[in-house]
């Protein structure tokens, strides 16, 4: 199993080299979405360095933890993070968006095998997470299904029949993280349509909700923690991130959404990001 | 078995309903596989799968009136090994969890297999919003899904078998009606083997699930007339038996398709397509018009949108008119 305690120095360092490469990967493909992969850098940092029962030599085995994520334009994020582990090449990130590429605009199962869901079309990874909690349920087996879900994304209603399913039966060895870093496409969420009050939402659901910084290392640590001691619930966190986080000029900017920076930008970024 | 001969023409002794079938075959394998997993959306009492539900409890999931998360958590379910049949109303189950078939289903190829019941008009009287008439189209346009149709119990039951037994994407139709008994517990079905019912040298008959017993009866009906109209169970309507399509394009000529479906976007274009490409033939189609159905009975409602054995009978003499 690959589960390696790594001091907060070196995880730290771990989501600095993941946020250099998610520009580095979006500017070589001259489109993506930067601003929802630097937001969700820590969360899945701390979940691959620590919380994650997983083991990168065997991606299929039967008894790790599922990892979705449901926000599938932060695929950058995710890729370089798998890559990172070991699962997939990382010199060949910068080839994100190009034909053949396993590095596919949206995460692809056919390209890439080490991931769980072809994800992109918003709305459905918390219900495939079920499934997955669930099947490990009848089997006995040990595995936690975790997903991350954009703020936006959860407008969408499949997202609600998924919460009232898992708060229902709940289901405890379910995860969710909303990434909420308060901007979507055409704007700020809470201009578009509005999510809030959030935590009262998922608590209606029977969901054990914890509002985490979601750019603490040592916060989510704590509350994945607390989450896999929960018994008969599910546990959400709603994680306060910052959209673009690391990049000053990106940082709560609704236009890096889904805008590439060019290469000037991208030599702003990483001079920042040291 | 042959039809019965009465006063109104020829007869079939009506078995269970396909979807009853269906649900007895979901036990049965249930107890031979604890691998299948059964998901439903508050209709198990309608789709049967209730009876997988009395006799495996912690295998079946009730999802609620939710049909998007039914279906993907049974994509979940089948990425993690498990071999899960989702029910609901055909209607439903497709038209509310289209984008999750395609998104969470077909484009990463899981092993879920989607059982649509009540298909057709022949529901009856509770009418055409609950009514599936455009089902085939969409399961078919879902690229990498394996689509079945049954015509009978016997049918229904060694389809489900292959259903689960075939590693993918399956889409099954079954309706509300008491079906017809065509076949026997010992024919065998091959997925994507189209069975002749009644051989014929003039024309063919190729329908799906409640429409070719119409076709069997239609073929007795010609025979008195002379003509020796061929029958073809499409029970598999993708991937299409196009063997058997281009053999009776060759070798009668003609060709009549039958379906309890909107006629512009089911079966009949399908075989259109496979007759185009091999052997064009004159062809002629029944169905469902561009339109919705009503409330009433299931014999009334095939009978007023044309779906009879007569129907079937009067495409023929339009197709063997243009044969000539």
């Amino acid at each position: 199993m690959f589960r390696p305690s790594l001091s907060q120095t070196e995880l730290e360092a771990k989501a600095l080299r993941i946020r250099r490469k998610i520009v580095e990967m979006i500017a070589a493909a001259k489109s993506g979405h930067p601003g929802g992969s630097l937001s969700a850098v820590e969360i899945l940092v701390t979940l691959f360095y620590g919380v994650l029962r997983h083991d990168p030599s065997k991606p299929k085995w039967e008894d790790r933890d599922r990892f979705i994520l449901s926000k599938g334009h932060a695929a950058p994020v995710l890729y370089s993070v798998l890559a990172d582990c070991g699962y997939c090449d990382w010199n060949s990130l910068d080839t994100l968006r190009r034909l053949g590429s396993v590095y596919q605009g949206h995460p692809d199962v056919r390209f890439l095998p080490a991931l769980e869901a072809s994800t992109g079309s918003l709305g459905q990874g918390l219900s495939l997470a079920i499934g997955m909690a669930l099947a490990a349920r009848l089997d006995g087996r040990p595995s936690r299904a975790y997903v991350v879900l954009g703020d936006g994304e959860i407008q969408e209603g499949q997202i609600w029949e998924a919460a009232m399913f898992a708060g229902a039966r709940g289901i405890d060895n379910l995860v969710a993280v909303v990434d909420y870093n308060r901007i979507q496409l055409d704007g700020f969420v809470a201009d578009i349509l509005d999510v809030e009050p959030l935590a009262e939402k998922w608590r209606a659901f029977n969901w054990h909700v914890l509002e985490v910084d979601g750019h603490s290392i040592p916060a989510l640590q704590n509350a994945f923690a607390e989450a896999e001691a929960t018994r008969g619930k599910p546990t959400v966190l709603v994680a306060h991130t910052v959209k673009g986080k690391g990049v000053s000029f990106m940082e709560n900017n609704p236009k890096f959404h889904g805008t590439a920076p060019t290469l000037d930008e991208m030599q702003r970024a990483l001079a920042e990001l040291v | 078995m042959n039809p019965m001969e009465t006063a109104a023409g020829p007869a079939l002794k009506l078995g269970l309903a396909t979807r009853e079938a269906f649900g007895q075959a979901l036990v049965e394998l249930g107890r031979q596989n604890p691998n299948i997993v059964v998901g439903d959306a508050d209709l198990s009492k309608s789709t049967y799968t209730s009876s997988f539900a009395k006799e495996f409890p912690e295998r079946f999931f009730e999802c609620g009136i939710a049909e998007a998360n039914l279906i993907g958590i049974g994509a979940g379910l089948a990425s993690s090994g498990k071999i899960p049949f989702v029910s609901s109303f055909s209607a439903f189950i497709l038209n509310k969890g289209f984008e999750q078939l395609r998104v969470t289903a077909a484009f990463p190829n899981v092993n879920l297999k989607v059982v649509g019941t009540h298909s057709g008009i022949s529901i009856g009287e509770d009418g055409p919003s609950q009514m599936s008439v455009e089902d085939i189209s969409l399961a078919c346009s879902l690229a990498g899904f394996t689509v079945i149709c049954p015509a009978d119990e016997h049918a229904t039951r060694a389809l489900v078998r292959a259903a689960a037994a075939h590693t993918g994407p399956v889409f099954l139709r079954m309706g509300r009606a008491k079906a017809p008994i065509i076949y026997s517990p010992e024919t065998a079905f091959e997925i994507g083997k189209a069975i002749e019912l009644v051989p014929g040298r003039d024309i063919t008959l190729i329908a799906t699930g409640l429409l070719v017993a119409e076709a069997w009866k239609a073929s007795i009906l010609l025979e008195k007339e002379g003509i020796s109209a061929r029958v073809l169970d499409m029970h598999t309507i993708k991937p299409l038996d196009r063997e058997s399509i281009a053999r009776a394009a060759r070798e009668t000529g003609a060709i009549v398709v039958g379906e309890e479906h909107l006629v512009d976007s089911g079966l009949g274009v399908r075989v259109a397509q496979a007759v185009a490409e091999t052997y064009p033939c004159v062809m002629e189609f029944v169905g469902i018009q561009d339109t919705y159905a009503e409330s009433g009975t299931p014999d009334g409602l095939l009978d007023k949108y044309g779906l009879l054995a007569r129907d079937l009978i009067a495409a023929c003499h339009r197709a063997l008119k243009r044969k000539r």
